[in-house]
């Protein structure tokens, strides 16, 4: 893996932490999805989110990326606020912030140079695609950033060809090419064979090995407890406790989540 | 998993196996009638029967490509050609008698009359833009299915060409001697010695030239891409940041403008503007684009394919008659090449859908079902 193709997202160290929530709430009608959540995430960590259904973690998400706003609170990105009237999924992506998911982030039909850059493609100024120019590129983000070498994918295949972890691996590449400082994991393990959730593994901890934060929201307690440097649980909308992986064993933190749940 | 290897001509060459078919009918319609295959009328009569039919149907294949249908077309024919027989044909004397101008005036020469005749032109491709642009709202912005939306509209447009027309149709009298007839729909070689190159209509260069900016637009521009992301799927579309809702908005005005194209050429060819004209072409430019290979699930288009789909599908009529058989078979053929063209790109371009298929097929067997 060489090290020039990891494009490490240096000179962007005059921030602390790349997303920080004070007092988020969201509400839809009387129901209240979000209470209270306070969280930091810091600029070169992978966040584990976890929580039962049902719990907030795709609220959380969403509200964090633009896809909907809080009913109240705060939201800083790069320890700078947020105008939350005007945040948006592409203001988003202008902060470098993209999100990974599980089953919406490749067009199946369509071949991976073109899954690369649709939306921001390389054009002239009448709009026509420079198909080389994506191409080459492409292949460069494929056989170095994502490190398919030699399993027979080329640019030119179509997504419906590929296995659900190199899909993973395509999005995860899609993102660190874009120089996202923070890329979001909607549960890319989920309907995967075990080999394939190790390479997913493994292009999680190529987003932190270059430089890059992450959050990964995971069912898996065993998939998210190998990678993440720190483990957020939700429960009914509240973040009750923050653990270190190191501190707590995958039996230990069953056990707990259970004991979370009785709980009222 | 399996894996493409080095891909055979049927996958690097668009719309092969279309063109295949197509050679091979052709080359079968030539060895049962000679006399009509093997001579050039029956092409210079295709050449000015098709355009309408292929400039809709590449429009379609955007339209099926999002994933989308639309169903008002022949409305659009019938609605755009209805403006533009009424400027051309009555324009220039409505206008007189309107303003109360002296048949002295400039504006009762016939300069003036050529004038008001070609404002037809842009006038119908207007109306067929707006009739696309409403569609587009209606299916993105209020989210009615566009089979639904577009249905509607079908009868809203017919209707109001007939409250507009009165229900009258409009011979186009003496319209080969407007130069709008000539540089639309004339005969450019019409000097020519031979006799077939005479024939050659000038609106299939227009066409030709439409078809080829469309193909580009579809395969190397933005716009094409987005329109084959929105129709493999709305969800990813708009993950990956396109306005999906805006794209459909521009699909359907696409497909209004190029019908009203359609609408000039056919109102002008046929020198005539009739009431339900457009009707027989819904599910002949339908079929066109189905056969040519784009796919009926969204998320793959091909205009070439169109194109060759178009060319069977209008191939099928004169190769039948000529052949001996009653015009009667004509749809029952046309419906069978469609079927069998539907089935087969199931079969071989939709590898999920297929084994899906089978599993059906086995399971149900096997469990008795």
């Amino acid at each position: 893996m060489p090290e020039s193709a990891l494009k490490p997202a240096a000179g962007r160290a005059e921030f602390e932490s790349i997303v920080r929530l004070e007092n988020v709430q969201k509400y839809f009608g009387a129901v209240q999805a979000l209470r209270d959540v306070n969280l930091r995430i810091g600029r070169n960590e992978i966040v584990g989110l976890i929580g039962d259904n049902g719990a907030g973690k795709s609220t959380l998400i969403k509200v964090m990326t633009g896809v909907m706003p809080p009913s109240s609170g705060r939201i800083f990105v790069r320890d700078r606020e947020i105008d939350l009237s005007d945040y948006s999924v592409r203001m988003a992506h202008d902060l470098s912030i993209e999100t990974v998911y599980q089953d919406r982030s490749l067009a199946d039909k369509q071949p991976l140079w073109r899954n690369f850059f649709v939306g921001r493609q390389i054009t002239n100024r009448f709009g026509f695609i420079n198909i080389k120019e994506e191409k080459r590129i492409a292949d460069q983000i494929l056989k170095g950033a994502i490190g398919f070498r030699s399993s027979g994918i080329t640019v030119d295949s179509t997504v419906a060809n590929l296995s659900g972890g190199e899909r993973q691996g395509i999005a995860i590449g899609r993102a660190m090419h874009y120089d996202a400082d923070l890329i979001i994991l909607d549960e890319p393990t989920v309907a995967l064979a075990v080999a394939e959730v190790r390479k997913v593994l493994d292009f999680v901890r190529r987003i932190k090995e270059s430089g890059r934060a992450c959050i990964y929201i995971e069912h898996n307690l065993a998939h998210v407890h190998e990678v993440a440097d720190r483990l957020v649980i939700l429960d009914r909308g509240h973040v009750v406790s923050e653990i270190k992986p190191k501190d707590m064993s995958v039996i230990e933190l069953t056990e707990y989540l259970i004991s979370i749940q009785h709980k009222t | 998993m399996a894996r493409p290897q080095n891909p055979s001509v049927f996958q690097r060459v668009e719309a092969m196996p279309i063109i295949t078919v197509f050679v091979l009918l052709l080359v079968l319609f030539m060895y049962l009638s000679p006399e009509v295959f093997l001579r050039p009328y029956q092409y210079t009569t295709f050449l000015s029967m098709l355009p309408p039919i292929v400039l809709i149907a590449v429009g379609l294949t955007f339209i099926i490509g999002a994933g989308e249908i639309d169903l008002c077309f022949p409305a659009i024919i019938g609605f755009s050609g209805f403006v533009f027989a009424f400027i051309f044909q009555a324009g220039p004397q409505a206008l007189v008698a309107g303003l109360g101008l002296s048949a002295e005036s400039w504006w009762a020469s016939p300069g003036a009359a050529e004038l008001i005749r070609w404002t037809a032109l842009p006038a119908a491709l207007l109306a067929g833009t707006f009739c696309g642009f409403i569609n587009g709202v209606l299916v993105a912005k209020i989210g009615i299915p566009s089979f639904i939306a577009t249905l509607g509209t079908q009868f809203f447009w017919y209707g109001m060409a007939t409250v507009l027309s009165g229900g009258r149709s409009y011979a186009l009298r003496g319209a080969e001697e407007s130069s709008v007839w000539a540089v639309l729909v004339g005969r450019p070689f019409a000097s020519s010695s031979i006799d077939w190159v005479t024939q050659i209509p000038i609106q299939a260069f227009w066409t030709l030239i439409i078809v080829v900016v469309m193909w580009f637009i579809l395969n190397r521009h933005r716009f094409g891409e987005h329109a084959l992301f929105i129709g493999d799927s709305n969800a990813v579309a708009r993950v990956v940041g396109i306005d999906v809702d805006r794209e459909k908005i521009k699909l359907f005005t696409l497909m209004g403008f190029l019908a009203a194209i359609a609408a000039v050429f056919l109102t002008l060819e046929n020198k005539n503007y009739f009431g339900n004209q457009g009707q027989g072409y819904l599910l002949i430019c339908i079929a066109s684009v189905l056969i040519g290979g784009t796919s009926i699930f969204g998320g793959r288009a091909t205009i070439i394919g169109t194109v060759f789909g178009a060319f069977i599908i209008a191939m099928v009529e004169p190769g039948l008659v000529a052949a001996g058989l009653t015009g009667a078979w004509v749809n029952t053929a046309r419906g069978l090449i469609f079927l069998i063209a539907i089935v087969f790109y199931l079969y071989v371009d939709e590898p999920q859908r297929r084994s899906a298929f089978f599993t059906r097929l086995v399971g149900n067997r096997a469990f008795g079902r």
